[in-house]
């Protein structure tokens, strides 16, 4: 009875290993491979002038982790935004050049929508889907897409109020 | 007889019939300075000629802008994209009011400086009040600062209706709704009666009481016949969710103005469009629904309950 399952047990050898082997390869490809996050076409984060590379000054530099008021540099900031948090809740404190999502994952600044989407993550569903924030281009093409922090400063979000533009003029007005 | 007549020069017929045919030659312009008149007077409807009758049209209009205003305006005659129909989203919950829109939509579309016409009218709301009572709302307000507190801001303007009471008005046939859903007017087929602006409940189209003003440094030229291009004296215009740039694939320039992004713009057929996921996403209102107009222009709260 063995003797005639042989040939079988041979055929299963020659067809099901290579088919696993190619299969788990294009299993581990498909991982690689996986679609990559898409890519919002943004335009240069709003940094103030000369500020950035950020380690052009804080290369070296030991990062201080104790919350307190800044008197060397960035006096501007105060933080009003979540109450307790410190730079490094958001910045890098190795690479100062890159913005550090709590899983640890470095992201560059125009990659900051990632970072915000960690709390506000409806929001930053609703901007993937270009209904939260502000897109020009074309509306059947290429779209750009401005950061979250175009319109609302990271260190203090709340949208700040603008003068507007005059009213029409009145009809009893008209000359 | 004959002799008389010569004794006396001429006789009465003869002088009238003489005096007839001068008075028309003077009264009506015949020289080749003047053949723009009757080509203008005879221009068959846009919707009935063909290419080049159209190309004709279009570059007596361009001979027209650049005698007038010393300055080459192109004037585009692109079509209507197949599949696509545009429809427009305003997130209330997120204009401050500012009034940027409308000054965009001015300078994008040759609006007349003075008198003034702006094709956007943004309204004022308390928060609580009875607000769609429109003819009631503040349109004048100028605060310091927007947005202001207990305040919301509704900006209205053309709602390209798929049912639009205006084009059913017009005795002229002269504004009709386009297959891409936007309703224009034929500037040189309007006659003012202004029968349009009566019917529509919006209050969404402008008149030009005079000649419209604006100086040629200020004219965009580049333009649609069934847009921006220049206008006369005595013809309805109005919002054409800029024809000339959507057409072309762009943003409405509103859109694109709006500091805040609460502008949305897109195909209602491409169910990727953010107008598309505004409406599937947010709970939607149309203006005046009641009436039937079925507007492609839809307002939403995207915050907020």
């Amino acid at each position: 009875m063995m003797r005639s399952f042989q040939p079988l047990r041979i055929l299963a050898r020659i067809f099901i290993l290579p088919a696993a082997v190619i299969l788990s390869a294009q299993l581990a490809v498909s991982a690689e491979h996986a679609p990559p996050a898409k890519k919002f076409l943004v335009p240069p984060p709003p940094f103030s002038p000369g500020i950035f590379p950020c380690s052009q000054c804080h290369q070296g530099m030991p990062a201080n982790r104790t919350p307190r008021k800044l008197e060397m540099m960035h006096q501007d900031i105060t933080l009003k935004h979540m109450p307790g948090g410190w730079c490094f809740d958001c910045h890098n404190p190795g690479n100062r050049d890159k913005l550090k999502l709590s899983n640890g994952r470095l992201v560059p600044f125009e990659e900051s929508y990632n970072l915000c989407g960690q709390c506000h993550g409806t929001i930053l569903r609703e901007w993937k889907a270009g209904l939260h924030g502000k897109r020009t281009g074309s509306w059947n093409g290429e779209k750009q897409y401005l950061l979250c922090v175009h319109c609302h400063w990271p260190h203090e979000p709340a949208f700040k109020s603008l003068t507007p533009m005059p009213p029409p003029v009145r009809p009893a007005d008209i000359k | 007889m004959s002799t008389r007549q010569n004794k006396k020069g001429m006789n009465r017929r003869a002088f009238l019939q003489g005096a007839a045919v001068g008075l028309a030659g003077l009264a009506l312009p015949l020289d080749n300075a003047h053949a723009s008149f009757w080509d203008a007077f005879f221009q068959k409807h846009f919707r009935e000629m063909n290419d080049a009758e159209i190309k004709k049209v279009i570059s007596r209009l361009e001979n027209e802008c650049e005698e007038k205003y010393k300055k080459t305006v192109s004037i585009g005659i692109e079509k209507p994209i197949t599949g696509v129909q545009f429809g427009y989203g305003l997130d209330l919950s997120r204009c401050i009011g500012c009034r940027r829109c409308v000054y965009a939509c001015v300078d994008e579309n040759n609006q007349s400086l003075n008198p003034q016409i702006h094709w956007i009218s943004v309204l004022r709301f308390k928060k609580g009040d009875k607000w769609v009572d429109l003819e009631n709302s503040e349109k004048y307000y100028n605060p310091e600062k927007v947005p202001e507190k207990d305040y919301f801001y509704m900006p209205v303007q053309c709602q390209q209706c798929e049912n639009p009471p205006c084009v059913r008005a017009c005795p002229t046939q002269a504004t009709w709704k386009e297959p891409d859903g936007i309703v224009v007017i034929d500037y040189n087929w309007c006659i003012g009666c202004r029968y349009c602006m009566a019917a529509c409940p919006y209050g969404a189209r402008r008149f030009n009481w005079a000649s419209p003003n604006r100086p040629a440094e200020k004219i965009n030229s580049r333009t649609h016949y069934l847009g921006n291009r220049p206008r006369y004296k005595g013809v309805v215009e109005k919002c054409t969710f800029c024809i000339q740039r959507s057409r072309n694939g762009r943003y409405p320039a509103c859109v694109e103005a709006c500091p805040v992004g609460a502008r949305k713009f897109g195909n209602l057929l491409d169910p990727d469009s953010e107008i598309r996921y505004a409406i599937e996403h947010k709970r939607v209102f149309r203006l005046k629904e009641d009436l039937n107009t079925y507007p492609k222009f839809y307002y939403f709260f995207a915050y907020g309950r």
